[in-house]
């Protein structure tokens, strides 16, 4: 399996997601964020970072770069996309999440180990947790407070959308603590929090995030058994 | 040449923390009467021609502004 990790001019931790892809056992590919080839990914990890200097408003110039015209089209046919940090950022600029990113409400970049609890399991990231499973991973951002209408909080909610919650504290004010989301089909998912810094017990609070990079290894293999594109909700 | 001036501001129910923290320094100023600060962002588009309102709307729509969170207004400008 082949995961795409892209570099925006910006881009931090597009070394890390790609390492972490290797560790789950896939073949990480590096996209440049000016190529709008895939070449052939079976899956795409937008990485945390500050793409384009987070000007205007963060991930809204990314959003536009040619490889996201592809990201685009292929995420909603099916292709399992994972958004960290400014990935999540550059998910909802492009419209393939609701809501978005705004500064944390105490104004402070807050960098730290975070505990989440999973909610949802359907997605083709988050298959290999169990539901309320408890993991920590680093969190390190200055605008990750998640906002939303009160209407597209509810939708997520009921329709089981809320990926992940910040427990034992909520980090930069999120509403409703959400973390992470997921689009109707559950292929993809933004996250605020940094999955790929917690798979190595040197570098790392926790081997948590790993469960992330197999989960879509899995999907993909599901996928490929069962003849569908992604391991969502479909 | 033309100049057109967006303005992109948080919708009202969107919290400014920033605005926030300005109001929250005026009293050190000796400014109490002050009841709300936001902070928005002022952008001056100049065309070599004539302006072009409908693409700068659109420009605003899809870039300067995110309607999920912003609103804008276009005006244009006068040139000295």
């Amino acid at each position: 399996m082949r995961i795409g990790v892209v570099t925006f001019p910006g881009s931090l931790d597009d070394g890390d997601a790609a390492r972490a892809a290797r560790l789950a056992g896939a073949e990480a590919v590096r996209l440049w964020h000016g190529d709008s080839d895939l070449h052939g990914v079976d899956a795409v990890v937008l990485p945390g970072g500050f793409s384009y200097g987070d000007y205007l408003r963060c991930g809204a110039i990314a959003r536009f770069a040619p490889v996201m015209e592809s990201v685009i089209d292929a995420a909603r046919g099916g292709l399992p996309v994972l958004g960290i940090c400014n990935g999540f950022q550059v998910l909802c600029e492009a419209h393939l999440l609701p809501g978005a990113l705004t500064r944390n409400q105490h104004l402070h970049f807050r960098n730290r180990d975070q505990w989440l609890r999973v909610e949802s399991t359907d997605t083709a990231w988050t298959n290999g947790f169990t539901g309320g499973q408890e993991v920590l991973i680093p969190v390190k951002n200055g605008e990750g407070c998640y906002v939303a209408d009160q209407r597209t909080l509810d939708e997520l909610e009921a329709e089981g959308r809320i990926v992940a919650r910040y427990i034992k504290g909520n980090p930069n004010g999120s509403q409703r603590d959400i973390a992470a989301i997921t689009n109707e089909a559950g292929n993809v998912v933004g996250i605020m929090p940094h999955p790929e810094h917690a798979v190595e017990a040197l570098t790392g609070p926790s081997l948590d995030g790993l469960g992330f990079f197999t989960s879509v290894l899995r999907a993909l293999a599901g996928a490929t058994a069962g003849g569908q594109q992604s391991g969502g909700h479909q | 040449m033309a100049r057109v001036v967006v303005d992109v501001m948080l919708k009202p129910e969107i919290l400014d923390p920033q605005g926030q923290a300005v109001a929250n320094a005026l009293p050190r100023l000796g400014v109490n009467d002050v009841s709300s600060v936001r902070i928005g962002r002022r952008i001056e588009i100049e065309f070599a021609g004539e302006a072009d309102l409908d693409r700068v709307n659109e420009i605003a729509d899809k870039l300067l502004a995110n309607p999920v969170i912003e609103d804008f207004t276009v005006n244009v400008a006068e040139v000295a």
